[in-house]
């Protein structure tokens, strides 16, 4: 009878100390972040299409496309367990990778604009919008997975549920970053005269 | 300099002008902090039909009309779909605005989450399509990209703002109709129905605190006797089968008697043995929608969809 009351009288402890709420947050944090990669690799899925629609294209300029090629190879290259969720270092290396894939895409999209033929070609043209679409839903689920995180963060690191995530070893998780933070908070130079 | 010697002051101890100085930058960045965000983003509006125009582009009539063929789809199809034209999205993007407006309302059913946003940013001549992430098999980005270019952009570019939405509810409807979702409840909507679950959750909190009041004042027997009068009383009121009227004031007499022992003391202002206070609700009203249509809150929405201009 006292051992069922000491069970119990445990269990009250831990779930009234946030150990439930630290579950059920880290669970919810892991599927979010399935999700971001679920998006990411939807995008790195896409790439070897657009590529390959874009070498049709015969003068496209060779060194966009080359890039693409290589950060698509860098981003699926990494490794990603949801331990990486709890290694600063190893997510921001596969943020970066992924960031910069990203970037040469829009700059593979951006440059498309000179080829008229290109512009023209449907299949092209629906690439386009299934990347836009993905990389929608990268946003989406990159959000999600902030707001997890951040429900996760805040219960890690007020009190009294602090204590619980020392004791047993609960460190708050790395959020997405923007990796060219200095070069967006400074604002752009228009100068009309150059040229 | 007299408002930080104050702060001092408060604090009680003196402290140094530079701690001091800190102290007042975080208060200051608090409080902007606490400003950004209202000022970053557009309000979503509260979802009142399934034709909301906030621009006055389209004649009452258009309206009307367009209201009754999407209120008729789901009646025979079950899946919400909701157009909104709004000014503009300022400053976000369409596709965020989009998504932020389409999740807070969570259009589609509980169930199924078959829910479906078209957006008009009429200044900036933009539309939207946003899909939840069940129909986004019936409805994938490339079809929706479709449906702007083929039904809408080039009416908008007419002017014709009500022709390029009813053409884009028969094609949206036109996919989804194709789709194998579950057939939608018959007739129990959401308005009118009596919601067993939510008198269910009432009673369940409302009985005890009842039960105790009736006894603290009545003594034990005779306030176990007046909770399940009451209780009766309500459920015919609601239900209006003397049956089940019967069976929940039974219940509530039986409750009131076999709880007077325990949690009773507690609430008559002795610290009784045992669970004092009652869990507090968990604070989270459904949204009931007024005049007939609301949200099903079911639809999630993982930015899908589709974007366009004209």
């Amino acid at each position: 009878m006292t051992r069922w009351f000491y069970i119990l009288m445990a269990a009250l402890t831990l779930s009234g100390c946030g150990y439930n709420d630290f579950q059920r947050l880290d669970e919810q944090t892991k599927s979010a972040w399935s999700e971001v990669l679920n998006q990411y690799q939807r995008r790195a899925d896409l790439v070897p299409n657009i590529v390959a629609t874009v070498k049709g294209e015969a003068a496209f300029e060779q060194e966009t496309l080359t890039k693409v090629i290589e950060a698509r190879a860098k981003a699926t290259s990494i490794q990603v367990t949801p331990e990486t969720l709890n290694n600063p270092e190893a997510f921001q290396k596969f943020q970066a990778a992924q960031g910069e894939l990203g970037s040469a895409l829009s700059r593979l999209m951006a440059v498309s604009e000179q080829y008229p033929n290109l512009k023209a070609n449907e299949g092209f043209r629906d690439l386009r919008v299934q990347l836009e679409g993905t990389e929608n839903r990268v946003t989406v689920a990159r959000n999600r997975y902030i707001q997890a995180v951040q429900a996760y963060n805040v219960l890690a690191r007020s009190f009294p549920s602090n204590l619980t995530a020392m004791v047993l070893g609960y460190p708050p998780k790395p959020v997405f970053a923007v990796q060219n933070e200095a070069t967006i908070s400074t604002p752009p130079v228009v100068d009309f005269n150059k040229k | 300099m007299h408002f930080l010697a104050l702060v001092s002051a408060r604090l009680g101890k003196p402290l140094s002008d530079r701690r001091l100085w800190r102290w007042f930058a975080g208060l200051v960045c608090g409080g902007w902090l606490a400003i950004a965000p209202a000022l970053a983003q557009l309000p979503v509006p509260a979802l009142s039909a399934h034709v909301m125009d906030t621009t006055s582009t389209l004649s009452a009539d258009q309206v009307t009309q367009l209201e009754a063929k999407l209120t008729a789809f789901e009646q025979s199809k079950g899946t919400q779909i909701v157009f909104l034209l709004v000014p503009t999205t300022e400053p976000e993007d369409i596709a965020s605005y989009a998504n932020r407006v389409a999740n807070t309302w969570k259009i589609g059913r509980k169930e199924v989450g078959d829910g479906l946003l078209l957006i008009v940013a009429k200044n900036d001549r933009k539309v939207r399509i946003e899909v939840a992430k069940t129909l986004e098999g019936a409805i994938p980005d490339l079809a929706a990209k479709r449906i702007i270019d083929q039904a809408i952009t080039p009416r908008f570019k007419a002017g014709d703002f009500a022709g390029g939405l009813n053409g884009a509810a028969d094609q949206l409807m036109a996919r989804v109709t194709g789709e194998a979702l579950p057939e939608p409840a018959a007739a129990s909507g959401q308005g009118g129905g009596f919601n067993w679950t939510d008198f269910a959750i009432f009673a369940f909190f409302a009985v005890p605190v009842m039960g105790a009041v009736a006894r603290g004042i009545l003594g034990s027997k005779l306030g176990a006797l007046a909770t399940g009068g009451i209780v009766g009383g309500v459920a015919l009121l609601v239900t209006s089968s003397v049956l089940i009227a019967g069976l929940a004031g039974v219940g509530a007499l039986i409750y009131a008697l076999l709880s007077s022992f325990s949690i009773g003391q507690a609430f008559k202002g002795g610290r009784g043995p045992g669970i004092g206070g009652w869990p507090g609700g968990s604070g989270r009203s459904g949204g009931f929608g007024g005049g007939g249509f609301g949200s099903g809150g079911g639809g999630d929405f993982g930015g899908g969809g589709a974007s366009g201009d004209w």
